[in-house]
């Protein structure tokens, strides 16, 4: 069995899931400060690829990334690289599947964050950056857990966008979810099968991990928001 | 130092408008739940912006709008004290005391010169939820006294503990803060703490800030109708003046000569339960009331009397007596009270 599938499964979910962290992270920390309004429409647009079909997601890549597109093109001339067709050309699809997940989960551990925790430090003289990376992140740790794991959950099982913009090319762009599909136009259900159930249990030990880390949580001494006086 | 605030802020409805100056010592901020008390703070926090007006601390303006001066609350020096206490969760004692020492030079020698004056010793590596409500207080106030505020500000400090922890607290805060040498603003609803703890008090009615008064005077001769009721009058009738000395309780139906100097615009009239007195019989302030309820509190008895002017249930009066003082008029159906005329407090609407 050639293990190649799942070994870019995993460094396309682990590179995505690094910028999806930090992306959704950010994005999550400006909307929540901004005005309702404005807060309402951004909030639609960075939540569309969740509901999105990831085929339209895919389409857009492809015109935007693709040897013609605005993106694509420019490189393809500077560099003589293409992006689609690749393994990286993956990553793209994936973030963007995958940011609403962190960002959506971020901003509701905003929320219910304790705001009078940020004003203290800012009284006490700390700076935004210290109260930002001392007190808020520290505290919305579980926020930030569930939505990366979810995001990595995601990314490893995304078929959609991924098959458009990398195709299926053995040994180059194949992965987990793209060679289940493949064997089974082929009519391999042995080795399909074999892919289902490494993917299962791949599944099965993300959401193991999910449940370990909320008990910890609960038990230990993070609590958010409500605190024992 | 002074701290002279003079701030407007509109949400929609509510509009705030305090002015007040704070000296040296405990100044209270006294008003009901929802009457700004906390933005106020907050303004002067930086936490929140004020629409216009300026605050200026010993000279020094931390916001003036006509001036487009809004420091940012790390350049302020003004300690907060949160009502929950705000202490970080994910911190020991000892770290969350640190955070608010600025100088990295000396921090250990400082954290440790707090822990021991604000008898923390051996809570330094335990976390906040494993502390008491008092221990909890403590560390908050040793965390803003290492960020060295030039004023403190206290929001409703002994909301989040249970009363009978509360008294202990309280003195022990009281003690603390003695020893601060600049103005210290202490936001509250209740009138105990006030007439415990401060020396001045401002009224804050429905997000308008009324002139700073002794406490003594928010006690002895409120001026206005919501003072009277925040500092724990009972009764109140609508009233007008009738000139020579006396005036028409019109809740009570009753005409009553008073000492107090009149205010500007009279119009109510209060007394207070304690000092309402039975009499023998008719005479100058005094009303013949019939008994319409007796509530048996621990030390005292409380009546509820109607006048016969009066409106029916509004227009009650409530007296405090103790218990062997009630008892001793054998369960009168009606009875004489006397309301003197030093006892009468005579009110302004604002």
């Amino acid at each position: 069995m050639d293990w190649y599938p799942l070994f870019n499964s995993l460094r396309i979910a682990l590179i995505s899931t690094f910028f999806t962290f930090f992306l959704g992270i950010f994005a999550a920390w400006y909307v929540h400060k901004l005005p309702r309004a404005l807060k309402g429409l951004l909030d639609c647009v960075l939540t569309l690829p969740l509901v999105l079909p990831p085929t339209v997601v895919g389409f857009f890549l492809l015109k935007l990334l693709g040897p013609n597109g605005p993106v694509g093109g420019v490189i393809l001339e500077a560099w003589g690289r293409k992006l689609v067709m690749t393994w990286y050309a993956s990553i793209f699809a994936v973030i963007i599947v995958t940011f609403p997940l962190m960002y959506r989960t971020v901003r509701g551990a905003f929320e219910a964050f304790d705001r009078s925790l940020l004003y203290a430090g800012k009284t006490l003289g700390r700076s935004n950056a210290w109260v930002f990376w001392r007190v808020l992140m520290p505290g919305c740790k579980q926020g930030l857990t569930a939505g990366t794991v979810l995001a990595f959950a995601r990314g490893l099982g995304e078929y959609g966008a991924t098959s458009m913009v990398s195709g299926y090319t053995p040994g180059r762009t194949a992965t987990i979810s793209t060679t289940v599909y493949q064997l089974w136009r082929e009519g391999n259900d042995a080795l399909a099968y074999r892919w289902v159930f490494v993917n299962l249990a791949i599944s099965f030990a993300v959401l193991l991990c999910i449940n370990l880390l909320e008990r910890r949580e609960r038990d230990g001494r993070w609590s958010v928001g409500s605190r024992e006086v | 130092m002074s701290l002279i605030v003079d701030i407007r802020k509109d949400f929609g409805k509510f509009r705030l408008r305090a002015a007040f100056e704070a000296q040296n010592g405990i100044t209270g901020l006294l008003g009901a739940s929802g009457c700004g008390k906390s933005v106020t703070l907050k303004c002067i926090a930086g936490i929140q912006r004020p629409d216009a007006g300026t605050i200026l601390l010993d000279g020094r303006p931390l916001f003036d709008s006509q001036r487009h001066i809004d420091l940012p609350p790390q350049k302020r020096r003004v300690g907060y004290l949160f009502q929950n206490y705000a202490l970080f969760p994910n911190m020991t004692v000892q770290q969350n005391i640190a955070a608010g020492v600025r100088e990295r030079r000396g921090r250990d020698e400082t954290v440790a010169g707090l822990v021991r004056s604000f008898h923390l010793e051996g809570t330094e590596h335990k976390y906040p939820r494993q502390l008491s409500g008092g221990q909890q207080q403590r560390t908050a106030l040793a965390r803003i006294l290492a960020s060295r505020p030039e004023v403190l500000l206290l929001d409703e400090p002994f909301s989040a503990l249970d009363s009978y922890l509360k008294w202990q607290v309280e003195l022990e805060l009281s003690d603390l803060l003695a020893r601060f040498p600049g103005p210290v603003l202490f936001v509250t609803h209740d009138r105990d703490e006030v007439h415990r703890n401060c020396k001045n008090v401002c009224v804050l009615d429905h997000g308008k800030s009324q002139p700073l008064q002794s406490v003594h005077q928010l006690f002895q001769s409120p001026a206005t109708l919501s003072a009277c009721l925040l500092s724990g009058c009972k009764n109140i009738s609508r009233a007008r003046s009738l000139g020579d000395g006396r005036l028409e309780a019109l809740d009570w139906g009753a005409v009553l000569r008073y000492a107090a100097p009149l205010p500007r615009e009279l119009s109510h009239v209060g007394v207070r339960a304690h000092s309402l007195r039975p009499a023998e019989g008719p005479g100058e302030n005094r009303l013949l009331c019939r008994v319409e309820r007796v509530v048996e509190e621990v030390f005292s008895t409380v009546v509820m009397l109607s006048t016969p002017g009066g409106r029916q249930g509004f227009s009650q009066l409530r007296v405090e007596w103790p218990k062997a003082e009630w008892a001793a008029l054998e369960q009168p159906e009606q009875l004489w009270l006397e309301l003197p005329p030093e006892a009468l407090l005579p009110l302004s609407e604002h």
